[in-house]
């Protein structure tokens, strides 16, 4: 039978694609068959029903649908830099089908009826799974616990004050020995505010030369050594948000070999650019942890390749042309990221041969998904029919304006790309095709 | 043009060339000043505004004087009652500015980057004022002609500048400029203000004042911004005064032609001693003039001024005011 974009039937084939599963990506084409938004088999070689409606994957890469552990969607109260709606467009434009949202927001998601206003708007949208994290203190201020057992019972997934550290010691023991009781990670900004100080950059050869206050690694190391050995003392679930140093990667490699529960991404712009970006002054070079050095991409390149770190999450964080036309200094941090991880990811280390395809994917959908115990990010038999189709071999260049999201604060226009996302689908349904 | 760029905004961006031209002029519009009418009309008819975001006195006083003795014609925009405190951002205001057709405009912005920034969304020729702790191109100029002066060609002279270097703009535009000229640069100060890295902008890194300023032909003293002791940088100023203060007793220490030099405002008795301030080593007050001269300079050749014109004994293009 005809496939069509136009009217996706309930059952069908994807047909002639290189399956990617469990960190593998298959060298002779297969077959996925999809049954009401679930995949009912899949596997090599051809499909043997004859009576079906088959899209010709054309030999692209299927994968499972990314999984982005680290998102700010903004809605409520910033709805100028993105909505849920946007931002799951974004999302699907980027091949993910999952997404983790930051509790920031305006007012922060810091009791149940929040979590549940951020799961409605994303079922109104539907386009891509969203799994709200919540705040650890009461409006993000470091001084009192959220309600943790109400705000799980609402589906929050974890909880974390990320943008602002926790700087209080012992309210960071008291999170992480309430979530380990109901099974969700406690993530950490790490970023110790009295060495931060005004610092806007990494401190180093850069920030000296272009005058701007520095962001020392120590900030970052000394804050993750902390929570670590706090993880350590309550067994609790450490997830550290966005690593950006090598000592970073140091102090969370020896944790894990000591059976310390922690869990670590990092982010496609620390994998692949360093402090030399700011030197024009731009802000789009601007975020915190802040863009270091090559020592460093180094280090999380290869703790991301030996599973020191487990995942690839873009911290998409969209922000306005105006704030972002501010000065350097007093713009704000952050740059978005759903719609470019997947080629940065798959240009800078697939291409350069840190990573082969198949364990790109695997770090960018089951292991994300497992560092907050999500129900997805697998292709399997039986499971949720989430899945890109994705061509490695096309090049393109990023156009900011041409960004799903709503904000462009991208670092990396009019960068060339190996790798585009020709289709998502969620449910077995497309959320997204490339050139519509 | 006689510089490659229409912006002045740091020394880094400049050569060795077009700092020596800036100079010679510079000297040129210096003897302007000892005449009865310290005038000239070479920019009449044109427009400069001063755009100082940041407060400034001496800065601004000094391009406003350099500017009217060009003829210009000049707008001081006052900050403190603009639209920028009204959310305006740097972008609108400037481009509305220009577009009530300037043709100059001189920067001072509590950001670094700002002058860039406004250099290349502007078409009008920028200066550079003070960019954070950036770049202060006109003050590093007027430094190094008032060595020049005293020193003639700087190539393997000591200088040693003393202070808080990290921010420091006009540390940084020394370095560069000095460097370019052949000239060798200390930095000196408490290791909290002096960062790793300014080694590698081609400064020699050096704690103990004493040996510091031993065979130093200058030293360029940096004022102590009061402020930073609340950000725990120092311990105050008696403490900065005992170990990084310069006094008669630490000028005994250097060569006997080793002169001082401070760029202003100053905190007398903190980092310079009020004898020392006032004593017979000190071209301050040079400074200040020189600094005049300077930025007639670098507007001049920014407006598109040939520097011939105004070389030789003749000195043809500096006549005065009719």
């Amino acid at each position: 039978m005809e496939w069509s974009w136009k009217r996706i039937p309930a059952e069908y084939l994807v047909a002639n694609v290189r399956l990617c599963r469990d960190g593998k990506l298959a060298d002779r084409p297969g077959f996925l068959h999809v049954q009401k938004g679930l995949v009912a088999a899949l596997g090599p070689g051809a499909p043997s029903r004859e009576d079906l409606p088959v899209l010709d994957g054309g030999g692209l890469v299927c994968a499972p649908g990314l999984v982005d552990v680290h998102v700010h969607f903004r809605e409520p109260g910033q709805e100028e830099k993105e909505t849920i709606a946007t931002g799951s467009r974004a999302a699907a434009a980027g091949g993910f089908t999952a997404v983790v949202t930051m509790p920031n927001t305006r007012p922060p998601v810091d009791h149940a009826p929040m979590v549940r206003y951020i799961l409605d708007r994303a079922q109104e949208t539907g386009l891509c799974r969203v799994f709200p994290t919540a705040a650890i203190s009461r409006g993000q201020e470091g001084e009192t616990l959220t309600e943790f057992g109400d705000l799980v019972k609402a589906g929050a997934v974890g909880f974390t004050d990320d943008g602002r550290p926790v700087m209080h010691g012992k309210l960071m023991q008291f999170a992480l020995q309430y979530a380990r009781v109901l099974g969700v990670p406690v993530t950490c900004h790490a970023e110790d505010l009295t060495l931060a100080g005004k610092g806007v950059m990494h401190a180093g050869y850069w920030s000296t030369k272009l005058g701007l206050a520095g962001l020392p690694r120590l900030a970052e190391d000394v804050m993750v050594f902390r929570d670590v050995e706090l993880a350590r003392a309550t067994g609790g679930h450490l997830h550290v948000a966005h690593v950006s140093t090598k000592g970073t990667v140091e102090i969370i490699r020896r944790a894990r070999e000591q059976g310390v529960h922690v869990t670590a991404e990092v982010t496609p712009h620390h994998l692949t650019l360093d402090h030399s970006c700011c030197r024009d002054f731009s802000p789009l070079y601007k975020m915190s942890p802040p863009l270091r050095e090559q020592e460093d991409i180094e280090a999380v390149t290869q703790g991301l390749v030996d599973g020191v770190l487990d995942c690839v999450a873009t911290d998409h964080a969209p922000h306005t042309a105006m704030e972002k036309e501010l000065m350097f200094d007093q713009a704000p941090f952050g740059v978005v990221g759903l719609e470019t991880a997947l080629a940065v990811c798959h240009t800078h280390l697939v291409k350069t041969g840190r990573l082969d395809l198949g364990q790109l994917v695997e770090k960018m959908s089951s292991r994300a998904a497992e560092t907050y115990g999500l129900p997805c990010g697998r292709l399997e038999e039986g499971g949720e029919a989430d899945f890109l189709l994705f061509d490695p071999d096309e090049e393109w260049t990023v156009q900011p304006e041409a960004l799903r999201s709503m904000s462009r604060n991208t670092p990396y226009g009019g960068q060339k790309l190996a790798g585009r996302v020709k289709a998502t689908f969620l449910r077995g349904r497309p959320t997204y095709r490339d050139g519509e | 043009m006689i510089l490659r760029s229409k912006d002045l905004i740091g020394l880094e961006d400049l050569s060795r060339e077009e700092i020596l031209t800036i100079l010679e002029a510079a000297e040129a519009f210096r003897t302007i000043f000892d005449r009865p009418v310290r005038k000239v009309p070479i920019m009449r008819g044109r427009t400069v505004v001063n755009f100082f975001v940041e407060p400034s006195t001496r800065t601004r006083i000094s391009f406003e004087l350099a500017e009217k003795r060009l003829s210009a014609d000049i707008v001081n925009f006052d900050a403190s009652n603009s639209s920028l405190k009204k959310g305006e951002t740097l972008r609108d205001t400037a481009e509305n500015i220009q577009a009530m057709k300037i043709d100059m405009i001189v920067v001072r912005h509590s950001s670094p980057g700002a002058a860039a920034y406004l250099g290349r969304v502007l078409k009008a020729s920028v200066i550079n004022a003070g960019d954070g702790a950036h770049e202060h191109p006109t003050q590093g100029l007027l430094d190094i002609m008032t060595m020049r002066q005293r020193l003639g060609d700087l190539a393997g002279r000591k200088v040693t500048i003393i202070g808080d270097i990290a921010q420091s703009r006009v540390a940084r535009s020394n370095i560069y400029g000095l460097t370019k000229l052949g000239a060798e640069v200390t930095v000196c100060g408490p290791p909290t203000m002096v960062p790793a890295a300014i080694a590698r902008l081609g400064a020699t890194v050096e704690h103990d004042l004493k040996r510091a300023v031993a065979d130093a032909d200058v030293l360029n003293i940096l004022r102590i911004q009061l402020e930073r002791q609340s950000q725990m940088v120092f311990p105050g100023n008696r403490e900065y005064h005992l170990m990084f203060g310069v006094t008669e007793e630490v000028l005994r220490h250097t060569k006997p032609s080793c002169f001082v030099m401070h760029p202003g405002p100053m905190n007398r008795d903190v980092e310079i001693s009020s004898a020392v301030a006032d004593g017979p080593r000190q071209v301050i007050l040079e400074q200040v003039t020189n600094g005049v001269a300077v930025r007639m300079a670098v507007i001049y050749l920014l407006s598109g001024g040939d520097p011939r014109q105004l070389g030789g004994g003749a000195r043809a293009g500096v006549r005065e005011e009719e």
